[in-house]
This record gives structure tokens, sequence and C-alpha cells, in this order.
């Protein structure tokens, strides 16, 4: 019964968004319409859109499920998801909507002009993009299993394969947006309405909430949710928080798919107004998953969250591999972590079927599914433009090809992104990759993040500082992510899980001593236009 | 406008309402950045190494620690407000440049 009702909410979705891409495509008839829109998208819709296009499955039902049983130590991880905005805000939104076109390189390589540095910025973006993409395709399968299990996870792959694809190929940025915005819209509408209805269980009494969340019994004792120390544990807990918060902090602004909504606003102006929009939304956002979280451990309770203990794709991994969960048990409870039987994941599902019955639990599974398509929609987009728009026009065919040549190659790309995506998940279906995501950001923060800065900021930054700085952040975060407890296990070599707070520095110091090594007059020379340009929007491209 | 030359380039850098400019946002963004990223790492932090401070509760049930990680929550909103206000300024400032010298181009 709830699987059917699922499926109907997530047809009219589907339907919705169809009209919609039916309608954009009359208008992605140009590479700036594909990419950017023509970058007639408004401040404000941008802003739910960015909003759209960050939040993922794994935040809304991931979070909710860590403030379930961790309480605060859960929460922890949704502050940075805000913070990180500052970043974008302040340092990169408005000099990348003024000296930019359609890409991360554009940016980089407008001073540092030459085919290696446009070549190396590609890769990061592209391996950025894919490790995420393949992290959300995979996060579908784990999803069906846990909230449609009647259904299989190899179709369900492929439906959403197929519909990013729809999506992306006949509508291109504007389909692509709106669906993002649709999306974010229904998102914040469930848990708005999910934390009101908690705050109404408690008869508005948010003294009487907090009371509940600070007393849960558990186990025959009570615990206290409110307080830190359920997860994460000391020295080395502190050290994770920290590595994983620098990556995020500093990371997003280094996002190629968030960077490339930019480009689809008219002005910087409306793209400083995007931020803002997208910081009230993901803030609103990212404070209920609060109400969610000690909703759903203090009204439905924890004991009740499920059949099945961990968070996110390890659920279809031990589904694979049944005598593989007691080691993890153990290795867990070595680590001195607590080992909740009941899975997470189901905590918001299950407190929407305690306050609204089985249509609002079907709709918040509805709505995990609309949000996992917005996002891999985007992500395709912006590894299509880094093949298409830095390789294969900029590199391969130096600058030369007409629109029809482009636009050509640019769904060829998108076309090609999406089949990959949807054979790789299949394939890495039964694996834990949720480290993926994590990965993508310590890339983004070590090899994207310093080297945009220093482009925009140090006269006498120099490809070869462009070129080491991103070569190294990029070998160093998938090198410690190699060493570390995530591949490693108990063996580790690196004590972390996320990079971070080492790769950061690297990829910084890689670019720093680049530019030391070997002087560039030629782009020391295109520093004063650069500078110009970003700062007051002279030459920007309309 | 693609076609402005080189040295227009270098000399409007130089000029000094431009430099003014550059001044005016560096010295917002600057100290603001330093200041929210330690104000973010002070989070982690304090609850990996003074687990128990953290664990009083100060408003009502609530811990010192819930409080401080909602008041990332006001601080991000408050920065964000006080850098909309500033911008506004400085965007007056850009606009400025930005009219004159394309005056300037229109009329040779």
């Amino acid at each position: 019964m709830r699987t059917q009702q699922t499926l109907v909410m997530f047809a009219i979705f589907v339907g919705i968004t169809l009209i919609v891409t039916y309608w954009a495509s009359g208008q992605s008839t140009t590479r700036r319409g594909f990419y950017a829109a023509d970058r007639r998208i408004g401040g404000i819709q941008n802003g739910w859109a960015i909003a759209g296009e960050y939040f993922s499955a794994a935040s809304f039902l991931g979070i909710t499920g860590l403030v379930a049983f961790y309480g605060f130590d859960g929460f922890m991880y949704s502050v940075g998801w805000l913070v990180a905005y500052l970043t974008v805000l302040f340092l990169v939104a408005e000099p990348l909507r003024n000296t930019g076109k359609y890409t991360v390189a554009d940016l980089v390589s407008f001073r540092l002009r030459g085919r290696g540095v446009r070549a190396i910025a590609a890769l990061s973006t592209l391996a950025i993009t894919l490790f995420f993409l393949i992290a959300q395709m995979v996060g579908v399968s784990a999803l069906v299993n846990l909230l449609l299990p009647r259904l299989g996870d190899i179709s369900a792959i492929v439906v959403v394969g197929l519909l990013m694809l729809t999506y992306v190929l006949f509508g291109g940025m504007l389909a692509t947006t709106w669906v993002q915005i649709i999306t974010a819209a229904l998102l914040l509408s469930a848990s708005v309405g999910l934390s009101l209805l908690v705050v109404a269980h408690f008869h508005f009494s948010l003294g009487s909430f907090l009371g509940s969340a600070a007393a849960v019994p558990m186990n025959g004792h009570a615990t206290n949710l409110l307080q830190p120390g359920l997860l994460f544990h000391g020295a080395l807990g502190a050290w994770n928080l920290v590595s994983l918060g620098l990556a995020l902090v500093l990371g997003t602004a280094g996002l190629p798919h968030i960077l490339m909504r930019f480009f689809t606003v008219p002005s910087a102006q409306a793209a400083r107004t995007s931020v803002a929009w997208a910081m009230v939304l993901i803030g609103a956002f990212y404070l209920t998953t609060s109400f969610m979280g000690l909703g759903a451990a203090t009204i439905v309770g924890k004991e009740r969250i499920g059949p099945r203990m961990y968070a996110g794709q390890a659920i279809s991994y031990i589904a694979r591999h049944p005598e593989e969960e007691n080691r993890l048990d153990q290795q867990l409870t070595r680590n001195n972590y607590i080992v909740p039987k009941p899975d997470s994941n189901l905590a918001a599902p299950l407190l929407a079927g305690a306050l609204g019955g089985t249509l609002a639990t079907a709709f918040v599974a509805a709505v995990a599914f609309a949000t996992i398509l917005a996002v891999v929609s985007g992500l395709t987009l912006t590894a299509s433009s880094a093949f298409a728009h830095d390789i294969w026009f900029s590199l391969i065919r130096n600058g030369r090809g007409d629109e029809s040549e482009h636009l050509f190659v640019a769904r060829a790309m998108a076309f090609g992104v999406g089949a990959l995506a949807i054979v790789l998940s299949i394939a890495l279906r039964g694996f834990n990759v949720a480290f993926l995501v994590g990965l993508a950001f310590a890339i983004a923060a070590s090899a994207n993040v310093p080297v945009i800065l220093l482009a925009l900021s140090w006269r006498r930054f120099s490809r070869t500082g462009a070129m080491m700085g991103m070569l190294s952040g990029l070998g160093s975060s998938i090198a410690l992510i190699a060493a570390s407890p995530v591949f490693m296990g108990s063996r580790a070599i690196f004590p972390l899980e996320n990079p971070g707070i080492i790769s950061i520095p690297i990829g910084l110091a890689g670019a720093i001593l680049g530019t030391l090594l070997l002087r560039d007059r030629e782009s020391e020379a295109m520093f004063d236009q650069l500078q110009v340009r970003a700062n007051t929007g002279l030459g920007a491209e309309i | 406008m693609r076609h402005v030359k080189t040295s227009r380039w270098e000399a409007l850098a130089a000029e000094p309402e431009f430099r003014a400019l550059v001044r005016a946002r560096r010295r917002f963004v600057t100290p603001a950045t330093i200041f929210f990223i330690a104000y973010y790492l002070a989070l982690p932090f304090s609850v990996g190494f003074l687990p128990q401070l953290m664990s009083r509760p100060v408003l009502g049930p609530l811990t010192l620690a819930y409080c401080f990680a909602l008041s990332q929550f006001a601080m991000t909103w408050a920065l964000l407000a006080v850098y909309l206000w500033r911008a506004r300024r400085i965007d007056l400032q850009a606009a400025r440049i930005r009219k004159r010298e394309t005056r300037e181009l229109l009329e040779g």
C-alpha cells in the first residue's frame, strides 16, 4: 500500500518535471542556453535551485537518523553545511560570475592561459562530479532496498538515470534549474511540516520537547541526546570532526556543480542575492534536522526505527554480505561506538508515519527520490560541461567549431556521463561508497579552492603554481583516503576518515611552491585585468 | 568591451578609485572570513577536548554544546546580513567605475 502511494506521488513529480522539460527544450538551442539558461535565471530562483542542488537524500534521511541516534553529535554534521556558504558568499560567487563563462576552468585559466592549467582544472571537476554522481546513484539502490523493498534496485537506478538524462539532454540548464527549485520546495515543506508536527505533538512546548530529548529511554536507562560524545570520542573524534569540518567549509566553495549555478544569473549582484536566499533555505532545512531527529527519538523511539543498523549505503552492502555484519559490529564496538541495531535512515519516514499516517510516509519517501534526481541532473550537466567545453572545445578543437557542433558534443558527453554513471552504480551497488562524498569535498577544498583564491588575489601566481597546486591537492586527497580507516580498517596508516586537514595545506603549499619555482610574466601581466573585471563586472559575460 | 587594450586595464587597476574599491571589499572580507572559520572550528575543538564543560545544561535542559551549535546558525545569518548591507555601498563604487568606463569606450 505504502509502495503504491509513494510511486503515485513520485509519478506526479515526474509528470510535472517532464512538462517543465518540454517547455525548456525550446530554449536550450545554444551553448549559452544549454549550460547557463541564457543567464536569465533570477537571483531568488537561483537561490532555490542552489538549495535543491545541495540538499541530498543523505542529508534528509541520514542526518535526521544520526540525530535520532546520537543527538547532538549527529547535529554537528548539520552546522558545517550552512557555515560553508559564507566562503561561497565572501570569496567566490561574485568574482566567478564576473570572470567566468561556463566552467570553473574558465576562471582559473582566464589569466593562467594554457592547455595544462585548463586540462588539470577539467580533470579535477570531473573527479569531483563523478565521485558525487556515483555516490548519489548507488544511494538510489540503498533507498529502494530501504523504502520500497518490493522493487528491484537495478531497475530503480535505470529509471533514475533515464529521467536524469531526459531532463539534461532535452531541457539543459533551464529544466535542471526548475527540477531543483521544485525539489527544494518539496523537501523544505516535508521537513518544516514534520518539525511543526513534532512541536505540536508536545503541545507547542519547546520545554517539554527538549525535556524528553534529554531523557530518552534506551536499553533500560535514560540517554541525554542533547549531550555531546555519543558518537565521537576523545582526541581522535575531535580531529576527525575538525578535518571533516575544514573540508566542508572550504570545499563547498570549490564544488563545480554549485559554482556552475552562478553562470545562470545575469550579474554579480544576482549571484549574491542567490547565495543569500540559498543560505536562508539551507539554514532552515538543517535546523529542522534537530526537530525531526530528536522527534523521531522521542516519539517513535529508537528501538522501533527498523530492522537494520548502519547509515547510508552500508544497508545494501550488508544485504549482500551478511557474514560481514558481525565483523563490522565488533570493529565499531572496539572503537567505542554505540552500535544501534535499528537502521537510523528510517527515522524520518517512521516519524512521518507516526505523526501523519501512511500518506505522510509515502510523501517523505517520494521526496527523497526526487532529491536524488535533482542532484544527479546538476552533476551530469556539470561533468558534461567539463568534457565538452574544457576538453573538447578548448583543448582538442582549440576554440574552433560552430554552435551546432558544440551543442551536439555537449549532449553526447552528457549522454556518456549518464550512461557511465548508470553502469558504474549498478556494478558498485553492493559496496559502501559513502566515503566518495567526503573525498569529493576534500578534493574541492584542496585542489580547487586554493588555486581559485590565489588566482584572484596573488599577482605573482603562475601556471606552474596552479598545476602543481591542483595536482598535489587531488593526489594527496586520494592517497590519504586510500590509506585511511575507510579503506584499510584497523590497519590504517592515516588515522582520520577525511583527509582535509592534511590535504588542504598540501594543495596550498603545492600552489605556492610551484609559483616560487618558476616565474610567469605573462600571467602576472593579466592580473590587473582579472582584478578589475572581478571587482567591477566590466566586460562580464552576458 | 572584449577589445579593451591591456594598457587600459592596467591604468584602471592603478586608479585610486579602483584601489579604494578593492580595499573596501578586503577590509570586510578578510577579517570576516578569519572570524567565521575560527568560530566554526571552535565547535568541534571545544566538544572534543572539553566534553564536561560542553555537556553542562545552560538553557533549561539545552546543553552548552547545543547552544553553541545553534549559535553558529545565528552567526552565519548575521554575517550574511552585514555583508549584504556592506556590499550595497561597494556596488555603488563599482557601478561608478563601470559607467564611466563604458561611456569613455563609446566616445572612443
